[in-house]
């Protein structure tokens, strides 16, 4: 299947080559160059390239990419899951996926990648699996090893490979035995320049840490799970039971993993029986119509866009907005200036503040310079790359922040077409905007007392705000 | 040099990076050539003085340089004789290195690498397994054809292997002996055979893997593997796990029929996916021959199921694209729900997914419309996503959401990616033809953009105007106007050509503008684009023909122009319109149809997706993601005509049965049962009568169906994960049990006749009450809940009566043969206490519309999953109980209601004797308990069934539930809903009734 990976870096050399078959020239990757070169930026790099013999896919992370030789063919989400697993294998053992830490590191990369895979098929992917095979370096570890000469490498089958857990190894000792789940959320959301949600939905991810000894099984009960709309789980995870009782149960893997990741999604008609809709917002009805519609021929039909409008904001309604945004960008015909003035608040966030709050803006490719005033943070403008970079911090609702000033076009370009759109971040700590709430953990199978613990985080993922 | 190279040692991991810089710098100033190679020299003296060197630690650090330098492509193979050497070390971290460096170098040092052989050889017959499967590993990965027979010989002798592990490396290893010497391909085929047959999870991925590359035309080899691998499916690595769905797809297209005739009625008017004429033809088949899906055709597409929820986004796909090439068109939606959630992932994930999507939803639309908005494009999406997107919005446009569309596409159409924004028009463009209504609404919001201030969306515009108002040449004098003026503007060539063209073909509506228009275009012929050009000798030949008096010399004064362009198209054109249009004694017979010529009717241009023609490739294969062929391709097959016999994937029984037996044996004899399956036979035919007569039209067909969805379930509940070992145990052992009685059946033929007897009267009456249970089945299937499977472990009686249907019936679907019906004697039927809802329904539903010709208690339509606890695990110490209403007639009387009973051992010992005592009832309510249990082995499950007459009320039933040791006081308050009978009645029956009662 995997031929070859090269690992480029944004310079576009090539430090790094592994091949499971015969050998493949780095010349192969000039194809991967030139399709680079025409893509404006690295996101629009094509994920797969098809060359006079070879395919190539490739996925970009941590500012490398990584790119594979195919040939035959192999669904390509298949190649593109594995190099991501690669690089989060990377990621655990090296404490961050980059250039320097590969090279300082290429041993163990070696290994690594010859363990990952045999003959281009995945042969060991699962993080327990591998730190079994090939022990991750820490300072001890290598001190030990120049004194003792021992190695880094398992000279048994990891007793995972075998068990029908592969996930987790066996003999795992403790003397804390601890038990942490963090529920993440993140809101994606569109934000219409008028205040209403164009769309909205929250992805979710429970990520544990667990460190448990022996062989535990866990089982992690939600006082609503029915509010999980869509619901990935890691292989661990016994299926027949989340579907009969609604409970994840499971026999963990060690150390940090994500347990399950879910959606609830705002384009579920409400059905009250199913679902507890405990947040009241305020919903928008939009009234007003673009002039794209008014222009010619809806007179007979304009209800019907009424009606759906409605009926979009009421399925809006069980995603919470937890901030607004007050939004007033201009920019003057025939003149080289324009205003910008931002203004940002709570709404719905359940009693609890809302920080980290940071507003990334795209500014048009003619503002030269932006003078600006925040009552609250600080903000940066790079004229370069036209990113402003709002930092606000804490919301408090006595005194909302503000950014207004002046904003300095080019002279004599057009004025910008369209207002850039806001890109939001905020956390809010001790929530789930969900409303999903952990139940509890029984713990089987062994007989100590773990500590567990519970975290709730709120995030903002995808927000956006149209002006 | 060599204390140097310890210091190296010492510092470790520091040194190894300051090392590794050397080296990074010097690959890249490839200048100094010559000094580089000098250096490299030298170095490389050192290394092999370090490898020759007795202490380990040396000879790891040298290996370690060494495998760097592999890293970065440089050349090591010089070293090979020292390198080779340390094959043998006791060191397994230099011996890896070692096997890293002989892979990567063998194929180079053919003669040398075989000193290496003897080694593995050895290697392969060491204790250690993991040693074993390395060896084998590193011999089949040396690129050495004189080592094929060592290989072949390896590759045997690993696959008779005690672990699994080896094994599964000798599955890896069989394909990169294939590559090396095909010739060796039956002697592989016979390895793969062997391997398929595996039990193990850990091999089954791979020897498909190796089925794929080496034979993926025997797929002969999958028939007797089937069952096993839909059933070990959920169990295999999830790398596996899609090389499997992909290959059992393929068999699935060869071996089932098609599933998608009968939601024909559905989707007529969508495309049919592959071949409309074999589609056309089918149809007047199903006409003939009602469908039947083939269990193992069901089983698949049921033990997939679970695996959408995978977070492998490649084992989503792989099932989302199984569901949509195999399954029937109504149950394909559940996909979307999955392949929605995978956009929240990486761009290259959602690249792929989007590109699958936008195919799929080309063919159904309504698969996605729910989630149109998770299509809505953020300003930071990359471009290629953007377009993705867009794609499958104007997929997805309908007259319902066009509106809303509209709305979002003007918010891109302002977006500051020029390029985006110029796709957005041509999406706006295809939805105005598409969809009618909106067509006015279109163009005109697309005349707004005329005036728009970017030149890119203005000749965007230009452009699609000109393609709508092809279609519709009326009535847009105007637009054609107002595009006119913007020739003084627009400088874009496209457009400018575009909208010569429009006048030209419109200049009889516009007879002042189009003069003029020709006067501005001559004068700055010389400057224009050489597509403006030849669009404006087009206009000239038009304008020549209908309005000769005002432009003839216009016209000529261009065709002067243009007969010395440099251009040699343009003077081409140039000569070709004048001898046409211009008279003269030479011009040819043609000139007199010069305006038919120019001025003819002109087909509208089909606005079409560039996805349309993806659907012949597999989806979420690089073929498909290419909209090419990709090397080693296997195209999905049509469906059959005719299934193959689907016989050839039933399993010899003894050695299934041998397996499977061992657990869930210590069940009691439940007198009831006897009972039942007697007297059902005596009801089967005695009914028939009433029955047949009324239902007869749709009889056949469902019957079949209902033999069909009794043997799902079965096969269904085994696929339950291992830790339930419980149940699986239980109900493999009956379905083996049940294979086995089949095969012994095939030769009774005393009980064949006792069949023949009865087979007629018999089974018009099932076919009745079978029809309403195929759709309780199909719902249950949907939630898929654990009480439901329970509820499902179908019983033996069950089982065979489906067999009876099909025996009954032709011998096409017949997975399973004549039977044995006697439960006396037969040795391997397992007595069961929970009586399968759909049996009882079968029963009472006979039972009933004896009494009553009109109104028939029927099987609910919808069994809801949901179980309630009646004994807590942790309160039970270790004894857990659910219980269940399967809304089924209750067969210990009419008044009383069915609960059904599932009881856990939580604990690891066996709980001993399980029974119900002092029952504190209400007055007037009954309870018929179930059978004491006399142990429940841990891990184990069991499903019980009891009733209780509540009295039509909602009262509560208290009772002790009790073991050996302890007792646990339990209650069960039922909702009123689950004290209701199902009913089916015909609607004149129904208004009898209402009539009746006022």
């Amino acid at each position: 299947m995997i031929h070859s990976l090269f690992l480029i870096n944004c310079s576009g050399d090539i430090f790094l080559e592994k091949h499971w078959k015969s050998v493949v020239s780095q010349s192969v990757c000039d194809y991967f160059f030139e399709a680079q070169e025409k893509a404006a930026d690295v996101e629009n790099v094509p994920p797969v390239i098809s060359t006079p013999h070879h395919y190539l896919i490739s996925i970009y992370r941590d500012k490398l990419f990584f790119v594979s030789v195919i040939q035959t063919e192999v669904p390509p989400l298949f190649v593109i899951e594995f190099l991501h697993r690669v690089a989060d294998t990377f990621q655990d053992y090296f404490g961050e996926c980059s250039e320097a830490a590969i090279k300082d590191n290429v041993v163990i990369v070696y290994e690594l990648l010859e363990e990952m895979l045999d003959n281009g098929f995945p042969l060991a992917t699962e993080s327990n699996i591998l730190k079994e095979l090939i022990k991750p370096p820490t300072i001890l570890r290598s001190v030990v090893n120049s004194i003792t000469g021992s190695s880094n490498v398992g000279d048994t089958l990891p007793t995972g490979q075998l068990s029908n857990i592969p996930w987790r190894r066996a003999g795992v000792k403790y003397t804390n035995n601890e038990a942490y789940f963090d529920v993440v959320e993140e809101i994606d959301a569109i934000i219409d320049k008028s205040g209403s949600t164009v769309f909205a939905e929250i992805q979710g991810v429970i990520d544990a840490c667990i460190k448990l000894s022996g062989m535990p099984d866990l089982s992690l009960s939600f006082m609503n799970p029915r509010l999980l709309d869509d619901v990935s789980f890691h292989p661990c995870i016994r299926f027949k039971r989340w579907e009969s009782e609604r409970v994840l149960s499971f026999i963990p893997p060690d150390g940090n993993f994500r347990l399950i990741s879910y959606r609830v999604s705002s384009q579920k008609y409400v059905d009250g029986s199913t679902r507890i809709c405990h947040h009241i917002s305020v919903c928008w009805v939009e009234l007003t119509f673009p002039c794209f519609m008014l222009t010619v021929g809806y007179l007979n039909s304009s209800l019907l866009p009424l009606a759906m409008a409605h009926e979009e904001t009421r399925k809006n309604c069980l995603v919470a907005i937890p901030v607004y945004v007050k939004h007033s960008i201009s920019f003057k015909e025939n003149s080289s200036c324009g205003r910008f003035d931002v203004t940002i608040g709570p709404k719905q966030n359940m009693g609890k503040t809302i920080e980290g709050v940071t507003v990334t803006v795209h500014m048009p490719k003619v503002v030269l310079n932006m003078n600006l005033t925040p009552t609250q943070g600080s903000y940066t403008f790079d004229p370069v790359t036209k990113v402003l970079t709002w930092d606000v911090g804490k919301i408090t609702p006595q005194k909302l922040p503000s950014l207004k000033g002046l904003v300095n076009l080019q002279s004599g370009a057009p004025k910008p077409e369209e207002n850039p759109s806001l890109n939001i971040q905020f956390k809010i700590q001790q929530l789930a905007i969900s409303g999903l709430k952990v139940n509890r953990l029984d713990m089987y199978g062994e007989k100590y007392k773990p500590f567990k613990g519970v975290k709730y985080v709120t995030k903002a993922g995808k927000f956006q705000v149209r002006t | 040099m060599s204390s140097n190279s310890f210091a190296y040692n010492e510092q470790s991991g520091g040194g190894e990076a300051t090392e590794l810089g050397q080296e990074a710098t010097s690959t890249i100033s490839p200048s100094g050539a010559f000094g580089l190679f000098s250096s490299d020299l030298k170095k490389n003296e050192d290394l092999k003085q370090m490898l020759e060197s007795n202490k380990d630690s040396a000879k790891l650090d040298a290996m370690k340089r060494i495998v760097g330098m592999i890293a970065k492509g440089k050349n090591a193979s010089e070293l090979f004789p020292a390198v080779v050497k340390n094959v043998a070390s006791k060191n397994i971290e230099i011996k890896k290195l070692v096997y890293v460096y002989l892979v990567r170098y063998a194929e180079e040092q053919q003669d040398l690498a075989l000193l290496s052989i003897s080694t593995f050889q050895r290697a392969l017959k060491d204790p250690n397994q993991l040693i074993r499967a390395s060896a084998l590993r590193v011999l089949s990965s040396i690129r050495v054809p004189i080592i094929v027979p060592i290989m072949m010989l390896a590759i045997k002798e690993a696959a008779a292997d005690l672990s699994p592990y080896v094994r599964k490396n000798a599955a890896h290893a069989i394909q990169k002996l294939y590559s090396l010497d095909p010739e060796q391909k039956e002697m592989l085929i016979e390895v793969i055979e062997k391997l398929l047959k595996d039990k193990s999870i850990l091999v089954a991925g791979s020897v498909v893997m190796a089925f794929e590359e080496v034979c993926p035309d025997r797929i002969d080899l999958i028939h007797k593997n089937y069952r096993k691998l839909c059933n070990l499916l959920v169990d295999v690595e999830e790398w596996g796990q899609v090389v499997i769905i992909h290959m059992l797809t393929r068999y699935a297209r060869t071996q089932f029929v098609s599933p998608w005739r009968e939601d024909d009625g559905l989707e007529d008017n969508e495309k049919s996916f592959y071949d409309s004429d074999d589609e056309q033809k089918e149809k007047t088949d199903k006409r003939k021959k009602p469908y039947t899906m083939d269990p193992d055709h069901r089983l698949l597409i049921r033990n997939t199921k679970p695996l959408l929820q995978s977070r492998n986004a490649a084992v989503v796909m792989a099932v989302a694209q199984l569901y949509w090439h195999i399954s029937p068109k109504s149950e394909a939606g559940i996909i979307s729900k999955s392949l929605v959630r995978l956009l929240r992932s990486n761009r290259e994930v959602q690249y792929i997914v989007l590109q699958n999507i936008a195919t799929m939803s080309i063919q159904r639309k309504g698969m996605f419309e729910p989630y149109l908005k998770s299509f809505y494009v953020r300003s930071t999406d990359p471009t290629m996503i953007k377009t993705l997107k867009l794609e499958i919005l104007t997929n997805l446009a309908n007259e319902a959401n066009i509106s809303t569309l509209l709305r979002e596409f003007q918010t891109y159409v302002k977006s500051q990616d020029k390029q985006f924004a110029a796709a957005t028009i041509q999406t706006i463009g295809r939805c105005a033809t598409n969809i009618s209504e909106v067509t006015d609404t279109c163009l005109s919001g697309l005349v707004c953009l005329l005036s728009n201030r970017d030149e890119i969306v203005v000749a965007e515009s230009v452009v699609v105007i000109k393609k709508l108002l092809q279609m519709q040449p009326a009535q847009h004098g105007e637009i054609i106007k107002h595009m006119a003026k913007l020739l003084d503007s627009i400088t874009v060539p496209v457009a400018r050509a575009s909208i010569l063209w429009l006048i030209g073909e419109n200049c009889e509506r516009v007879p002042k503008i189009a003069p003029d228009v020709l006067r501005k275009m001559a004068k700055s012929f010389t400057s224009e684009d050489d597509l403006v050009k030849l669009q404006i000798l087009n206009l000239g030949a038009k304008l020549y023909l209908t309005n000769s008096k005002q432009t003839k010399l216009l016209t000529q004064y261009i065709l002067n122009l243009g007969k010395y362009d440099q251009n040699y198209d343009i003077r081409d054109r140039t000569r070709f319109i004048r001898q046409l249009i211009v008279p003269n004694e030479k011009s040819g017979a043609l000139s007199k149809y010069a305006k038919k010529i120019f001025l003819a009717q002109k087909p509208a241009p089909l606005l079409e997706s560039p996805f349309k023609d993806r659907d012949h490739f597999q989806l979420g294969t690089l073929s498909h993601t290419l909209n090419a062929k990709a090397a080693g391709y296997l195209e999905l097959s049509n469906w059959p005509e005719v299934a193959p016999d689907p016989s050839v994937r039933n399993v010899e029984v003894i050695d299934l049965a041998k397996e499977w037996t061992p657990a869930g044996k210590a069940k009691n004899e439940n007198p009831t049962k006897k009972f039942y399956s007697e007297s059902e036979e005596e009801e089967d035919s005695s009914d028939s009568s009433s029955d047949s007569g009324s239902e007869s039209g749709s009889e056949s067909g469902e019957e079949d169906e209902e033999g069909d969805s009794s043997e799902d379930s079965s096969e269904d509940s085994s696929s339950e994960p291992e830790s339930e070992s419980g149940h699986q145990s239980d109900t493999e052992n009956r379905r083996a049990a049940k294979r086995n009685s089949k095969t012994k059946g095939k030769g009774d033929s005393k009980d064949g006749k006792k069949e023949n007897e009865k087979s007629k009267t018999s089974d018009s009456s099932n076919a009745e009450s079978s029809s309403v249970e195929e759709s309780s089945s199909d719902s249950e299937s949907e939630s898929e809940s654990e009480s439901e499977s329970e509820s499902r472990k179908v019983t033996k009686e069950k089982e065979k009566k489906a067999k009876q249907d099909r025996n009954r019936l032709a011998t096409d679907a017949s997975l399973l043969d004549l039977d044995d019906f006697n439960p006396v004697s037969t040795p391997v039927a397992l007595p069961t206490p929970a009586l399968s809802p759909s049996l009882i329904a079968d029963l009472e539903g006979l039972n009933l519309s004896t009494s009553s010709s009109v109104i028939s208690v029927s099987t609910p339509v919808f069994v809801p999953m949901k179980t309630h606890v009646l004994l807590h695990r942790m309160s039970g110490k270790g004894l857990a109980a659910h219980y269940s209403f399967p809304r089924q007639p209750c067969i210990f009387g009419d008044k009383m209601v069915s609960v059904q009973i599932t009881l856990n051992n939580t604990t690891d010992k066996k709980i001993e004797n399980i029974h119900i005592r002092e029952k504190k009832l209400p007055i007037g309510m009954q309870m018929h308990v179930f059978n004491p249990i006399e142990s429940l082995e841990p891990e184990g499950s069991i499903t019980v069934s009891m009733g209780i007459d509540f009295c039509d009320s909602t009262q509560t039933a208290s009772f002790q539930l009790c073991t050996k040791d302890d007792c646990f006081s339990v209650n069960i308050q039922p909702p009123v809903g689950e004290l209701l009978l199902p009913v089916a009645m015909s609607e004149k029956d129904f208004k009898k009734e209402q009539e009746f009662h006022g």
